[in-house]
């Protein structure tokens, strides 16, 4: 048995580049999610009656169990990076859409009746108005969508899409605790600070006069 | 095809074990936090870290303490169910109206009777969407049991998986899909009848 030193020696280089790998595939997923479901949600904003049909559709697709879903694209996609990142990004999809949709909703009706005085237009409403005071919203929506996925992306290692689930699930199959803590303690952590720093930006976009305390 | 159906049942008894263990220490701990609020935000934030960690870090690292197995898998979804469950029994607990306890109180009902004839079945709809949360998760995480080696559907998800076989991959992901989406849309219709009659006029917010 290697000695913690020996093994950080011999295994240090790969978890750093398996936790890049990891980020990279996280974040990916989620900025190509957040380009799509921020602007379908500011248009769903604005028609109601197709905002409970495209949330019904993305609740149910969250709803599907991750390596169920993993199961369902290796057929069409088969494996490595690109069918990954396709669940991910379709995981991503519903609480950034749902946050965008209620985050405009949800705007004081008496902010935009001062907009509408002032003589904004529609998009002078959204840009000046709706969309500033729902950035922390759609933010927190943003912060779960890449908790979430950075703990599926664990998963993607299993089609082969490499990430911090590589040295995990090679440490399961040999009992290799030292391979398992290596993969899992940095992808707790990346997960943790991710959510953390996230939770900073959401503060610090939140307008002054909106925050609690 | 009996093979489907009994991994389902037994994938289902899984994840229904973890989150009932969960509802017996979380909904008693929601209900000691709306008594003693100072305690709310650190047990909260500590649910929060536990739901952050990825779930097969999570399965991966208690595989270490509890071993290959079922045990592993129970002991995880438990420990993901908490967040849910301890968080819609306190935030539905104290949405309850404060002039039903004043009216409860003029009644001479005591601390005890508060609770459990007025707080709970007012927030009883609530607290069932964070077991509903919780279950639905639940059954997603049960997948990935069987690389842990508990059984379920991940079973057959995975030998599909590493045996190329398409057809054994969709018999287990699609009865996992469904299960979800089923126990989802289920429990969603429970809860709407569990609103008690004098409230179901407004929406109750589950979270």
């Amino acid at each position: 048995m290697l000695s913690w030193t020996e093994f950080l020696a011999v295994k240090g280089p790969g978890i750093l580049s398996a936790t890049w790998e990891h980020l990279m595939l996280s974040l990916g997923a989620v900025l190509l999610g957040t380009l799509i479901a921020v602007p379908l949600g500011i248009i769903l904003a604005r028609h109601e009656r197709g905002a409970s049909v495209v949330l019904g559709i993305a609740s149910t697709i969250q709803t599907i169990p991750s390596l169920a879903f993993f199961g369902f694209v290796l057929p069409f996609l088969g494996i490595g990076v690109v069918p990954a990142m396709t669940v991910l990004f379709l995981y991503s999809l519903l609480p950034i859409l749902r946050n965008t949709y209620t985050g405009i909703r949800e705007v004081n009706p008496a902010y935009l009746e001062a907009g509408i005085g002032m003589g904004m237009n529609r998009r002078q409403l959204l840009t000046w108005i709706q969309f500033p005071l729902a950035f922390p919203v759609i933010m927190s929506g943003i912060r779960v969508s890449t908790v979430y996925i950075i703990s599926w992306a664990t998963l993607s290692a299993l089609i082969g899409a490499g990430g911090l689930g590589d040295p995990i699930l090679a440490g399961i199959h040999t009992y290799d605790a030292k391979l398992i803590i290596a993969g899992a303690l940095p992808a707790a952590i990346l997960a943790l600070l991710v959510s953390w720093l996230l939770g900073l930006v959401e503060y610090a976009v939140t307008p002054r006069g909106l925050r609690q305390r | 095809m009996d093979r489907v159906l009994a991994l389902s049942w037994q994938h289902l008894s899984l994840s229904v074990t973890g989150v009932l263990l969960a509802a017996a220490g979380g909904i008693p701990l929601g209900i000691l936090l709306t008594r003693h609020r100072w305690l709310a935000k650190p047990v909260m934030a500590a649910t929060e870290v536990i739901q952050t960690i990825p779930s097969l870090a999570m399965l991966a690292l208690l595989m270490m303490l509890f071993g290959l197995g079922d045990t592993t898998l129970v002991v995880s979804l438990f420990l993901y169910s908490l967040l849910p469950i301890v968080r819609n029994t306190y935030t539905g607990l104290l949405g309850v109206e404060p002039s039903l306890l004043e009216a409860g109180k003029g009644m001479g009902m005591t601390r005890g009777q508060l609770i459990w004839r007025v707080q709970v079945p007012i927030a009883l709809p609530v607290i069932l969407a964070g077991l509903r949360v919780a279950l639905v998760t639940a059954i997603g995480i049960a997948t990935i049991g069987v690389l842990i080696g508990a059984g379920g559907l991940g079973t057959l998800i995975w030998r599909g998986i590493q045996t190329r076989n398409n057809t054994m991959v969709l018999m287990g992901a699609v009865p996992a899909a469904l299960l979800a989406i089923l126990t989802d849309a289920g429990l969603a219709l429970l809860e709407q009848t569990l609103v008690p009659r004098g409230l179901k006029k407004k929406a109750v917010s589950a979270l």
